[in-house]
């Protein structure tokens, strides 16, 4: 068991260590440790670019010019900027270099590592501009961003609690034990403002309050890291990066509530966070901030990973409850909510990821600073996992409030391949979209509800005029309808029945009476489901209807898809002026349905033509079109 | 259901049932054992045939039924071998909007296989996934651990005579 006093001796030693991470280090002033550290992302994305490569080839290179003494490797967490992955950012400097493999390795090494030269070639560059970028701080992707969640994310070394510690881990729970009682530690939460980032954005100090308040000498602690929204791995990342802030913000909760268990529910798919959500568990455990006695107070707390196993509405709480069980996660009516009736029939907190990332960071820097980040009834900072049709493709963090202009331009970077902002996808399967005219939105729960989309888990997913509206709505519904655990009837033959109408409009068999068939369907489905699986399923559709009616029309009344998606409404043809006649189409075409003699226009039979367009990719001179 | 192990005194040779024992002892007495136990006997067999299944359910004292409701309804659990290599498309929305569902149709006409589906020699099967969480390398697909990330249409042949050939190489 370790004693508060020998947390700060281990913290005050730890940030020594990494204090050559920080702004205003002098160089050369610490002489006691490695005169360079080079912070490596191992989280998810990154390591599927090989950054894992990269690692070891830096750590042979520095070990072949005889500076591993002086030269430190580190690995962390994501640093947000995924389709610039890997990526390593080198101190004191500071330098981000992007896009690296691992042939540049060597290169680093020896020019910049070795020598102290930048190698400029494998530095960022903004969109649009050929202006290198070399400290990280003045990156526009960054400046708009304030992390509080993913504070520590490509900070620290996530498999090291020393690290943690170093940057005042395990210190809000030490304050918590020591100076709060439960009510005051709730009154707290309740002040800071902060709102479930799970979706739904229930005010969390509520919620502990509930959990408090039901007596029971039993009681649980459970972290949703399920996950489900597929355009969202903000958890994942935190998990990744982080997971000592889950690990300490849950024992803060087993405190506010009385719990001395907690589970974390995470999914298979995640194995990197499991991994390291286990071996933080364990060194929590080595230190004693997990276990009997928590820093000599008498309190206890351990935890516990359950694996989920490929469901969606395991997201769902009660499902998520259920199948800790060890059942079919299929949800159940409520009340009992799961603060009265939870785990085991036993009261039952149950938080995500993001919010309980938050935690520490209040109970240290006090409510009243979270609640002056943010809007009126939205407070804090909100992660998004920004993908899709834009620039920079990544991880950010902004105030609640930000304007999605800022958020698409300024941080993303804005469209590629000079395309035109069509619309903003939030809230995954639950949610809807935010159309270009709307750009100036500012988004928070309120704002989002009342535009017909929601939070959701923060996926933030864009869109260009290349992108067909009922295309999405159709991709969502595939989604709910598989999804669907089929419990009840609303949602399970509900959803089939609204995919099957839009599977028919997009295949240009729609009829004009099929919009109205779907906004009836959809207020069933909404109305009449047991878990929110169900009552928010038709929001993706009922949001492009009410955004993109037109496109609709479209493909109903003139069988055409006005952005060129959906393939059975697609025509291909030669503009004969244009075609120089050299055969390549004919060539490519795997159904033999370019015809023509060499040196004269060829033509397109459509009625063999399967619409591939093969053709229209390999004609160097844009002589080809579909509409 | 096709199982290498066929009567009951076979398996207790069987050094993956000989694993199954020491997984089913040590969860036997937790609650909610039945899903990390399938996860672990899944690892050790690849898939959970019924044999499987029922021996799971003596150990954990559950009905088969039960064990069978719950191998059912989780998308992660499979009754039916899968293939050498197994190619997991990403159908996550940030994938989708990039091209992904054309990624899964050049698969599938590849392949000639379905969703789920594995070829006749045991070497590729075909599966869809939601978000690998690699969304900057959009569209991305995976085989077995590897991921494949900033594809076109065109790298599928390609990615298939890669592992065509790995193989042939291995075999040799
Ligand atoms: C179908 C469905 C899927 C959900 N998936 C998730 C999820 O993946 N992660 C999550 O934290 N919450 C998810 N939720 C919300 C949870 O039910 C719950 O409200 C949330 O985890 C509570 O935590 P919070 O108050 O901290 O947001 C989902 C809800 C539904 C209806
Ligand atoms: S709404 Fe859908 S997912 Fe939820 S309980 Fe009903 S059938 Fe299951």
């Amino acid at each position: 068991m370790i004693s508060l006093n020998e947390l700060k001796v281990l913290r005050d030693k730890s940030r020594a260590e990494i204090s050559i991470r920080e702004k205003g280090y002098l160089a050369g002033s610490n002489m006691d440790f490695y005169r360079s550290h080079v912070l490596v992302c191992a989280g998810t994305g990154c390591t599927s670019s090989e950054s894992l490569e990269v690692r070891n080839g830096l750590k042979e290179e520095l070990i072949r010019l005889n500076i591993d003494k002086e030269v430190k490797v580190v690995e962390t967490g994501c640093f947000g900027f995924c389709s610039l992955g890997p990526i390593i950012v080198v101190y004191p400097e500071g330098t981000f270099y992007c896009l690296i493999t691992p042939e540049d390795v060597k290169e680093i090494a020896e020019e910049h590592l070795l020598k102290g030269h930048i190698v400029s070639r494998l530095l960022y560059s903004e969109p649009g501009t050929d202006k290198k970028v070399s400290d990280f701080e003045s990156i526009e992707f960054f400046n708009h961003q304030k992390r509080v969640a993913l504070r520590n994310c490509g900070v620290i070394n996530p498999e090291k609690v020393e690290e943690y510690i170093a940057h005042d881990g395990y210190f809000a729970l030490a304050k918590v034990l020591e100076e709060m009682t439960q009510e005051q530690l709730i009154e707290e939460l309740k002040k800071s403002g902060l709102r479930g980032r799970g979706g739904g954005g229930f005010p969390a100090g509520l919620k502990w309050q509930f959990a408090h308040k039901t007596p029971g000498d039993i009681k649980y602690v459970v972290c949703n890291a399920d996950e489900g929204d597929p355009g969202a791995f903000m958890d994942r990342s935190v998990l990744e990066g982080d997971p000592h802030s889950i690990i300490e913000a849950m024992a803060i909760a087993g405190y506010a509530i009385g719990s001395e268990q907690g589970y974390i529910y995470i999914r298979a798919e995640y194995p990197i966070a499991v991994h390291r959500l286990e071996i933080a568990i364990e060194q929590a455990r080595e230190f004693g901030l997990l276990g009997q006695n928590i820093f000599g107070t008498g309190f206890n707390f351990d935890l516990d990973i359950r694996l989920g196993a490929g469901a969606f509405v395991c997201g769902e709480e009660t499902a998520l409850l259920t199948s800790i069980e060890g059942h079919r996660g299929e949800p159940r009516p409520r009340p009992p909510f799961p603060a009265v009736e939870g785990l085991w029939r036993k009261p039952t907190l149950l938080n995500n990821v993001e919010t309980y990332a938050n935690i520490p960071a209040i109970i240290l820097k006090g409510a009243d600073w979270f609640a002056s980040i943010g809007t009126e009834k939205s407070k804090g900072t909100k992660v998004f996992a920004l993908a899709g049709k834009i620039n920079n493709i990544g991880l950010i963090e902004v105030p609640m409030g930000t304007p999605l202009r800022t958020i698409i331009y300024d941080i993303g970077g804005g469209i590629p391949n000079g395309k035109k902002f069509k619309a903003a996808q939030t809230g995954g399967p639950s949610g809807g979209c935010i159309p270009a005219h709307l750009i100036d939105t500012e988004i928070d729960y309120d704002n989002l509800i009342a535009l017909g989309s929601m939070m959701g888990s923060g996926g933030l997913i864009v869109m260009d005029e290349t992108d067909c509206m009922v295309d999405i709505a159709k991709f969502f519904l595939e989604f709910t309808q598989e999804e669907s655990c089929g419990k009840c009837p609303p949602c399970r033959i509900g959803t089939k029945r609204m995919l099957e109408i839009l599977e028919k409009i997009t295949k240009g068999r729609g009829t004009p009476d099929d919009i109205s068939q779907l906004e009836t369907l959809a207020r069933t489905v909404k109305s009449s489901s047991l878990c929110g699986l169900g009552q928010t399923a038709p929001n993706p559709v009922l949001s492009t209807l009410k955004y993109f009616r037109d496109e609709y029309e479209a493909h109903i009344n003139e069988k055409r898809c006005p952005a060129g998606v959906c393939k059975e409404l697609l025509n291909f043809s030669i503009i004969a002026d244009k075609c120089k006649g050299c055969s390549v189409c004919a060539k490519v075409c795997p159904v033999g349905a370019i015809s023509g003699v060499v040196k004269e226009p060829y033509v397109i039979n459509s009625e063999t033509c399967i619409k591939c367009g093969a053709c229209m990719e390999k004609c160097k001179f844009g002589a080809i079109v579909k509409e | 259901m096709s199982c290498n192990c066929q009567c009951s005194t076979e398996k207790k040779n069987d050094p993956r049932f000989q694993e199954l024992d020491g997984i089913i002892k040590k969860y036997k007495n937790q609650a909610g054992s039945l899903i990390p136990v399938l996860h672990k006997a899944q690892g050790v067999f690849g898939y959970l045939p019924e044999e499987v299944q029922s021996y799971i359910a003596k150990g954990l004292k559950l009905p088969l039924s039960e064990v069978y409701g719950v191998v059912s309804f989780y998308s992660l659990f499979t009754t039916v071998p899968r293939g050498k290599y197994v190619f997991n498309v990403c159908l996550g929305t940030a994938c989708y909007v990039q091209g992904s569902g054309r990624i899964m149709d050049n698969l599938k006409k590849e392949l000639g296989l379905d969703i789920g589906e594995t070829t006749a020699d045991g070497l590729f099967t075909l599966e869809g996934c939601r978000c690998v969480g690699a969304c900057g390398l959009a569209p991305v697909l995976t085989v077995n651990e590897k991921v494949h990330g900033r594809l076109k249409e065109d790298d599928v042949p390609r990615l298939i005579s890669l592992y065509r050939l790995k193989e042939e190489q291995g075999s040799k």
